[in-house]
């Protein structure tokens, strides 16, 4: 039998606000257990939440972002339940009167299509704080530090039918919340968390199947995985005569299994009411102007930026444009560099496959775009060869030395240009292969030609120990050889 | 309105507060009490009112993004029944 998947998400966004939504503790990442949990995060008696206006600010400038309407009226409401990451028994978030209402994001395909993804709408909440389940004497340790970090959860329509779709849903959604600056997009310290909702139809059908949803995925690969995994789970059952059960799933990436957190029957009531301790909050126009003059360049706009400015193809600009980061790095770099498709080229080439293989980010890149602008520049200007650029970039990601110029002085780099003293390597090489040059000269498929040159390469990178210009070594052979 | 034993029942759970079978038969006649109470104010004609998030006609004044306290831990973890590397310690839970 075949089946339509049909894919919803939930993601929860940290918002990169200096204090929590409803205190002025800190939000800073990394301090010590409990030294940002106060009073109001502690849910002591007596003690009373204020908004923090700067959460406001970044939903609604969210809201901007993905063409949605703008929630004027918002209400917080009581989501009750018993944690003990939870100190006040309830989570204050929002339902009925969200921040932001209903949105939408363009997500670009493989096959170079476009596909509309509605936003059902987007709501402000707290963070809980963490349960350590290391054994502490038989008991778990709880950190609230974390506890009122604001969020906000972006629900989705189910419109995503596979997970290539959903995944290019999240890798958008997170591009435009960095660009933004609303959230810092780290998605190993659970900055952004993805809840993935799946069901499956018989194909062509209007009636939806149970869904199951798998919960708390950060990253886009387990993304990726969970969704192929629960898919074929949901498959195996159908096909076998069985039925879904509406329930909460866990997924372990690291062992590509899931197992059930909570089903239907047994899921929370939450109970929810409006907050008695929270007053309707009202957005007004200059509110929203404030905050749309706030908006920086989008990544769509970037893209179609890149394309325009630098000449990029659609590839390469989507994947530069899409990390505000990476693509302040590529414009530096360009900025620096006489090539910017050069520039590209070494952005997406080395540097990306050495950051990733540190597992660093472009924060911590250990050099800069113009280091490798100055260096992009003499492979522009020949001075380097492709083979001496990666003596360079080493040199200068290790930290041996900070200057494009100086690396290539000290490391002999410089290749050799004069073509008088190349034309006279080439005879000297050539005379000594007198075989090759007849067979290349009695080939006449132009393309194994082109391969037969290769041959010559070696012996003229060896005869100028590696510093002569390959192109102009190149079109001196085609020349000789009578190309 | 009357309200179930089961109902009871489940919203004694959600609110862990522990009842035993004779409360529950007490709570049915109470709680079903109060909720005729409510039923009268069901007979009020509310067409034309708009559902009320808050009694008050104001609405919220919201806080600058400034850090406003400080570490005061120690202060806290004194009135907590355990603690341990900073953290406060609960009864085991795992999902």
């Amino acid at each position: 039998m075949q089946w339509d998947i049909v894919i919803g998400l939930e993601i929860h966004v940290q918002l990169a606000t200096q204090t929590k939504i409803f205190s002025g503790s800190s939000t800073a990442f990394g301090a010590e257990p409990n030294t940002q949990a106060n009073a109001v995060d502690l849910a002591m008696p007596g003690t009373l939440p204020v908004p923090n206006e700067q959460a406001f600010r970044y939903a609604v400038m969210f809201g901007l972002a993905t063409n949605a309407e703008i929630g004027r009226r918002s209400v917080f409401e009581r989501k009750n339940y018993f944690y003990p990451d939870l100190p006040k028994g309830y989570q204050t978030t929002q339902l009925a009167q969200p921040i932001v209402g209903p949105g939408y994001v363009d997500i670009d395909l493989a096959d170079g299509s476009t596909k509309r993804v509605r936003i059902h709408h987007a709501h402000l909440e707290e963070d809980a704080g963490k349960s350590l389940h290391e054994d502490y004497h038989g008991m778990s340790g709880i950190d609230l530090n974390r506890a009122g970090t604001p969020l906000i959860e972006v629900v989705t329509e189910p419109d995503m039918t596979n997970a290539e779709e959903a995944v290019a849903f999240a890798k958008k959604l997170h591009s435009i919340v960095t660009s933004l600056g609303i959230c810092d997009g780290d998605m190993s310290q659970g900055s952004m968390r993805f809840d993935v909702n799946i069901s499956l139809k018989p194909k062509g059908s209007d009636t939806l199947g149970t869904r199951t949803e798998t919960k708390n995925l950060n990253s886009f690969r387990f993304m990726e995985q969970a969704i192929a995994h629960e898919v074929e789970r949901q498959m195996d059952i159908l096909e076998d005569g069985g039925s879904i059960t509406q329930e909460t799933r866990l997924y372990n990436g690291d062992r590509d299994e899931s197992r059930s957190m909570r089903t239907k029957e047994e899921a929370n009531d939450y109970r929810y009411f409006p907050c008695p301790d929270l007053l309707p909050v009202e957005i007004d126009d200059a509110f929203i102007e404030d905050a749309r003059a706030r908006l920086p360049e989008l990544p769509d706009a970037r893209k179609a930026r890149f394309k325009e400015q630098y000449g990029l193809n659609d590839y390469d600009a989507g994947i530069l444009s899409a990390d505000a980061k990476l693509a302040a790095f590529f414009e530096e770099t360009a900025e620096h560099g006489e090539d910017a498709k050069l520039a590209a080229n070494w952005i997406q080439g080395e540097f990306s496959a050495r950051l990733n293989a540190e597992e660093k980010s472009v924060a911590e890149a250990p050099i800069t775009g113009a280091q490798l602008g100055a260096m992009v520049t003499r492979i522009a200007d020949n001075t380097l060869s492709s083979a001496g650029a990666k003596k360079v970039f080493e040199a200068l990601w290790t930290g041996e030395n900070d200057d494009v110029d100086a690396i290539i002085e000290a490391k002999g780099l410089k290749q050799v240009s004069d073509t008088g003293a190349l034309e006279s390597m080439v005879d000297e090489v050539l005379a000594g292969m007198p075989d090759q040059v007849a067979q290349y000269q009695n080939e006449e498929d132009p393309k194994k030609r082109k391969k037969m040159l290769g041959g010559f390469m070696g012996p003229l990178m060896k005869a100028s120990k590696g510093q002569g210009n390959p192109k102009l070594f190149n079109e001196i052979l085609v020349r000789k050889l009578g190309g | 309105m009357s309200i179930s034993r089961e109902d009871i029942e489940k919203v004694a759970v959600l609110a862990r507060i522990k009842v035993d079978g004779e409360q529950v038969s007490a709570l049915e006649k109470d709680l079903g009490n109060i909720l005729d109470l409510v039923d009268q104010l069901s007979a009020a004609d509310t067409d034309s009112v708009e559902p009320m998030a808050h009694p008050l006609d104001a609405v919220q004044k919201l806080r600058p993004d400034v850090v406003t306290e400080t570490n005061q831990r120690e202060a806290f973890q004194a009135i907590a029944p355990a603690t341990e590397d900073g953290l406060y310690l609960v009864p085991r839970v795992i999902e």
